[in-house]
């Protein structure tokens, strides 16, 4: 399989496949950053993950249309603003959906997936009922088109660095959040021992609320990002989603760092797989690996060490 | 279920048929008289008890208008209601007027079946209009043999089937590949190419035929790579490398669904613009309806092989378009598979009053042979295999989301759902 190209190709093939695989590793941090804050911290399993990022890519597509329509002129800027009300909107929604729904169901873990699946439903129906259900398609600036040829036969896409800058800058900014910021001291409280830490004076209540509400915000941002490379329908939540939960479980549940290894490992893995097998047999020994490793460590690549 | 046909026997006329005969009278005097339904007596034109009153036949639709299909199988449902209602104004069927059952298959196979058993069995309907991927088509089949429905189906397929309860209004496999393949070796002078593909039974079996095109019957053309990617994939960052590799003069890209979006905006944004024409970007799988979640621009310079495109220039289809957004809105848009079902009702019509009866039997004797003038594509046929003579036509996307037809084959395609040499 090598025997088809040249040394300097090999060169290429390598570099390109490597940054393919930085940026898949890009996508799989947006998508699974959020998850990871509410699985690995409040023990929620959302299933309604890809429908908060729908509804940023939503976010993003009304935002599109209103500069393309009232102010062209700053047309070129409309992708900062989308992602921030994108952020606004699933963060909001996140809230309002842990006070009527996931508070109630915090010491039935288990019962989240089915109420969270529900909801799911739910949302992709108002989705469908409010944007039709035929995909839209949102605009990109012109700046985020294109790419930059580094030699002859390398070419990097700008919106694949765009994707690699706002992931590095939320992981960074969910790291601080969570290891620097008091918040963030509070919610591994909570994590450790939810009575003790309401016995020591944390609002856990509200504490909770906010930490399921970032993590929504945190998906919008990500379906924010993903109309410059993925389809925006009401259903199309549903294609991130497997993948999602692959990055977390792999990654090992309560761990950042474990999800941010996890999702480069599997990025590369199947990026270079991708380029000598066919995209589905990538896919499937990806796959494959993944379950090996996870028999023989059922908690994930990092697991927090917890006295059992 | 309550079955509002009036029960008659061979035998004479029930009396309400009688009484419907007076009022029937007044309306005549409007009417040509081959449809004058006083002159079809029911007992005579329906003699399987089918959903056929004095002045009404009922037939079915069956799509998904829920689930992951509803986004592609709206546009069926609404060319279909246009249709019937069009029918209706004329005077409908042999005199009668056609009333719809619409059930839906939820994109979800095994309800496709259980539902097109409801609509042959219990409420009797005279043919369906309906399904729209293979899968769902696979799972209805045995029902509609078992019960001698009789299914217009609209999708442009794989071919490899034919079957005496289907007539296949969309183009088969070889229609769609083989002239877009010879129009861009010939006009475009292209030698080789990139075959890829979402990874279920369409896109293999319609990249197969295109191989064996391209390796068997293009003088001097081969094909450098072939790759297919899981349903719903959004990361083509690898293949695109290997394409760009590769360097072939044409990618033929068979993608579906969702994952079009995600290939055509990397596509653009590793810098491969189909409008500079290296390589030549080429698809059978992107209608207008996919245009619109990929966005004009990303798509704009591609181009699509297929027999319909919104802006084709004739009479029937000027009308067709006019008549379609005064129904369901200005902002829609007419692809391929919209136009293929809109041709469901006006065939079965042209092939009930061909066979003067509404019996299955009957219906589908008449249908070989049956013709067109008023398709929004052209002039169409019934072949004697169940699928259509059609144009085939090659479009150029443009940035509105509109195809500009840059080609079309000078003869109607004959259809060949089992192509030899190509297996």
């Amino acid at each position: 399989m090598f025997a088809d190209y040249s040394w300097p190709e090999l060169g290429a093939i390598f570099a390109m496949q490597g940054f393919a695989g930085l940026i898949l590793f890009s996508v799989f941090v947006l998508m699974a950053l959020g998850l990871a804050i509410i699985f690995g911290q409040m023990g929620v399993i959302n299933m309604a993950h890809g429908e908060f990022m729908i509804l940023g890519a939503y976010v993003t597509y009304l935002m599109s249309n209103l500069f393309a329509d009232h102010v062209p002129a700053l047309f070129g800027m409309y992708f900062f603003v989308a992602m921030f009300l994108a952020f606004i909107a699933s963060g909001a929604l996140g809230l309002l959906v842990e006070w009527a729904m996931i508070r109630h169901l915090y010491k039935r873990p288990l019962d989240t997936l089915l109420a969270t699946w529900g909801l799911s439903l739910i949302l992709q129906q108002v989705y469908r009922s409010v944007f039709g259900a035929r995909e839209v398609g949102v605009s990109i600036p012109d700046w985020m088109m294109g790419s930059m040829p580094v030699t002859d036969l390398i070419e990097i896409p700008i919106n694949g660095i765009f994707v690699m800058v706002l992931a590095v800058s939320i992981s960074v900014g969910v790291y601080i959040m969570m290891f620097r910021s008091n918040w963030g001291k509070q919610v591994r409280a909570i994590n450790q021992n939810r009575v003790m830490a309401g016995a020591v004076g944390i609002n856990t209540e509200w504490t909770d609320r906010l930490t399921f509400g970032i993590g929504c915000g945190v998906a919008g941002v990500a379906g924010s990002a993903f109309t410059m490379i993925g389809s925006t329908g009401p259903t199309a939540g549903q294609l991130y989603i497997v993948d999602t939960f692959l990055v977390v479980v792999f990654g090992g549940a309560a761990s950042l760092l474990g999800t941010i290894a996890s999702a480069f490992s599997i990025s590369q893995a199947q990026s270079i797989m991708e380029f000598f097998l066919s995209g589905s047999m990538a896919k499937v020994l990806t796959l494959l690996v993944v379950v090996g490793i996870l028999m023989i460590r059922p908690q994930g690549l990092f697991a927090m060490k917890l006295r059992k | 279920m309550p079955d509002e046909t009036p029960k008659t026997n061979a035998a004479g006329l029930s009396r309400r048929q009688i009484l419907a005969g007076g009022t029937a009278l007044g309306a005549a005097l409007f009417l040509p008289k081959d449809l004058r339904a006083a002159d079809f007596p029911t007992a005579e034109i329906n003699t399987t008890g089918l959903a056929v009153t004095d002045d009404t036949v009922t037939i079915g639709i069956l799509h998904s208008v829920t689930g992951t299909m509803a986004i592609s199988e709206t546009g069926s449902v609404q060319a279909e209601k246009l249709a019937i209602e069009q029918i209706n104004a004329q005077g409908g069927i042999l005199g009668r007027k056609i009333e719809y059952i619409q059930e839906d298959g939820a994109s979800d196979w095994p309800t496709f079946a259980e539902k097109a058993r409801k609509l042959l069995v219990n409420d009797k309907v005279a043919s369906v209009m309906g399904c729209w991927t293979s899968a769902s088509r696979k799972a209805v089949l045995p029902v509609f043999e078992q019960h001698n429905g009789f299914l217009y189906y609209p999708t442009f397929y794989e071919g490899l089937e034919q079957s005496p309860n289907v007539i296949y209004t969309g183009q088969e496999a070889t229609q769609q590949i083989i002239a877009g393949l010879d129009w861009v070796n010939q006009t475009k002078d292209a030698k080789t190419f990139y075959l890829l593909g979402s990874d279920y039974i369409w896109p293999r079996t319609s990249n197969k035929i295109a191989r064996k095109h391209i390796e068997n019957f293009m003088e001097g053309c081969k094909v450098v790579g072939e790759e297919y990617y899981p349903l719903g994939h959004t990361q083509f960052n690898s293949v695109i490398n290997k394409i760009r590799l590769r360097k072939p003069d044409v990618i033929y890209a068979i993608v579906v669904g969702g994952s079009n979006v995600a290939f055509y905006k990397q596509l653009k944004a590793a810098g491969i613009d189909p409008t500079e024409e290296s390589p030549i970007v080429l698809t059978i799988s992107v209608t207008e309806d996919e245009i619109r979640g990929i966005g004009g621009e990303n798509i704009e310079g591609a181009y699509a092989c297929m027999k319909y495109f919104q802006s084709l220039e004739n009479e029937n289809n000027v009308k067709f378009v006019e008549e379609f957004k005064k129904m369901w809105g200005d902002d829609i848009v007419i692809g391929d598979v919209t136009q293929a079902a809109y041709l469901g009702p006006w065939l079965w019509k042209a092939a009930v009053e061909k066979a003067g009866s509404f019996d299955v039997d009957k219906v589908r004797a008449a249908s070989p042979g049956i013709e067109l003038t008023t398709a929004p594509e052209g002039y169409v046929k019934v072949h004697e295999n169940h699928h259509l003579w059609s144009k085939t036509r090659v479009g150029k996307a443009q940035a509105d989301g509109q195809y500009e037809v840059v080609f079309e084959t000078a003869e109607l395609v004959e259809p060949d759902p089992f192509p030899e040499g190509y297996q």
